[in-house]
Formats: structure tokens, sequence, C-alpha cells
């Protein structure tokens, strides 16, 4: 999968959880979910689900505090899809 | 049997006038099963409504998150957990209601799991009246874990 694909396919997912005052636009590489994102911790778990069935893989409890910005999503999902 | 239980209803983060669990009938890694009975003397009834007391359907909501959701989660968590360190909330309510309960009924909540992952419960619960029938349905769903003390 190409990273231009895959990160598609991770703003997809980060879209449906973004709050309305935030726009999909506003979705960067460097975007923190949770500060500049106004994604809160339930709906965080939400997303790291979603990554788990659209890329088939099983992210961990590290995984998850490692996960703070839109480019952290993505080293964790190159990593996980690398190990597979 | 029930006895087994009590260490959950002693860890509960609730007391009067909002504790909604009087009774838990069974829970396992799946899923809670617990009772309640709504006191006529509740003060919520002299307001909902006026002359017509019925149970608020946040109530009800509530009573099913309280035995379904909090009481699987801290059965979940296990028993060496400091109640101290639990943090808890609900995170979202997606309900449906079909029968009114009124004052002095007695509910039977079943909730099955749908997923306890990254400190995140998310269940279905169904409430029952007295004559089995289907109170209300939904989806709940909440934060529970253990603060890193």
């Amino acid at each position: 999968m190409l990273k231009e694909e895959k990160y598609q396919k991770l703003k997809e997912i980060i879209k449906i959880y973004l709050p309305e005052d935030v726009a999909v636009t506003d979705i960067k590489q460097d975007s923190h979910l949770m500060n500049n994102l106004n994604i809160n911790s339930a709906n965080l778990v939400d997303i790291v689900l979603d990554v788990e069935d659209a890329f088939d893989i099983r992210l961990e409890n590290e995984d998850m505090d490692q996960m703070q910005t839109v480019n952290d999503a993505m080293v964790i999902i190159d990593a996980k899809l690398s190990e597979k | 049997m029930k006895e087994s239980y009590n260490w959950i209803l002693k860890q509960l983060p609730y007391s009067e006038p909002f504790l909604f669990v009087e009774e838990i009938l069974n829970i396992t890694n799946k899923g809670a099963e617990g009772y309640y009975t709504f006191s006529p003397d509740t003060d919520f009834y002299k307001g909902h409504f006026k002359n017509n007391p019925v149970t608020p359907g946040v109530i009800l909501t509530e009573c099913c998150a309280q035995i379904g959701l909090v009481c699987l989660g801290i059965y979940l968590l296990g028993q060496k957990t400091e109640l101290e360190n639990v943090r808890i909330g609900m995170s979202s309510s997606q309900m449906e209601f079909l029968q009114p309960v009124f004052p002095g009924e007695r509910v039977k909540v079943v909730s099955e799991l749908v997923y306890f992952r990254f400190q995140k419960l998310k269940c279905e619960v169904k409430m029952y009246n007295e004559d089995d029938k289907l109170v209300c349905k939904g989806v709940l769903a909440g934060m529970i874990g253990v603060a890193n003390a």
C-alpha cells in the first residue's frame, strides 16, 4: 500500500470522530490528535479500533501511548504492517 | 453465590441518592445482570411529571450504566484494584425507551460486552420490568481504568 493511500485511509477514519468545531482540512501530518484535533480519549480508542480493522493489525497499550499525532499513527501502522 | 459479588457493590463509586444498583445476579467476562427497585419516595418523582410520577429516561439510562457497565467494569478490572485509583466516566449513550417505569417497580438490567480495550468499555444493555417486558435498550460506553498512581 502506498504511503498516500495509507494516509487517506487514516484520514477517513479520523474524520468520523472529529468534533464539530474541527474541519477535515485541519487534519495535518503533525496534528496532535487530542490537543489540535480535540479528539477525546474515548474517541481515540474508536480510532484505534477502526485502524486495527482497516489495516488488519493489532495495537497494544504502548502503541496507544505513543500515538500522539497523525504522523505517530502512520509510523505505528507502518511498523505493524511490516511485522506481518 | 450472591455473596461473591459483594466486593463489587462495595467498590461502586456511588451512594444515595444516586446509587441505582440493588443486587447483582450474575457477572462473567461477557456481561452483567442485576436488579434495582425504584423507591416511590425518590425525589425526582415529585417533578417528573407533576402529579404523574414516571421514572425519567436519564435515570433508566444511569441504572443501565451502573449495573451493566460499571459493575462489569469493576469485575473486569479485578478484585485487587483500589477504588481510589479507578477513573470513571460515561462517554456515549444511545438508548431507546419502550415502556414506562412507575414508582416502586423493580427492573432487571442485562448487559453484553461489546469490547473492553484501552480502558474503554462498551456494552449493549437491556432493561426488563417485572412482567419481563423490554423497558429500554441501547449501547453505552465509558472510560474506566486505573490511574497510574
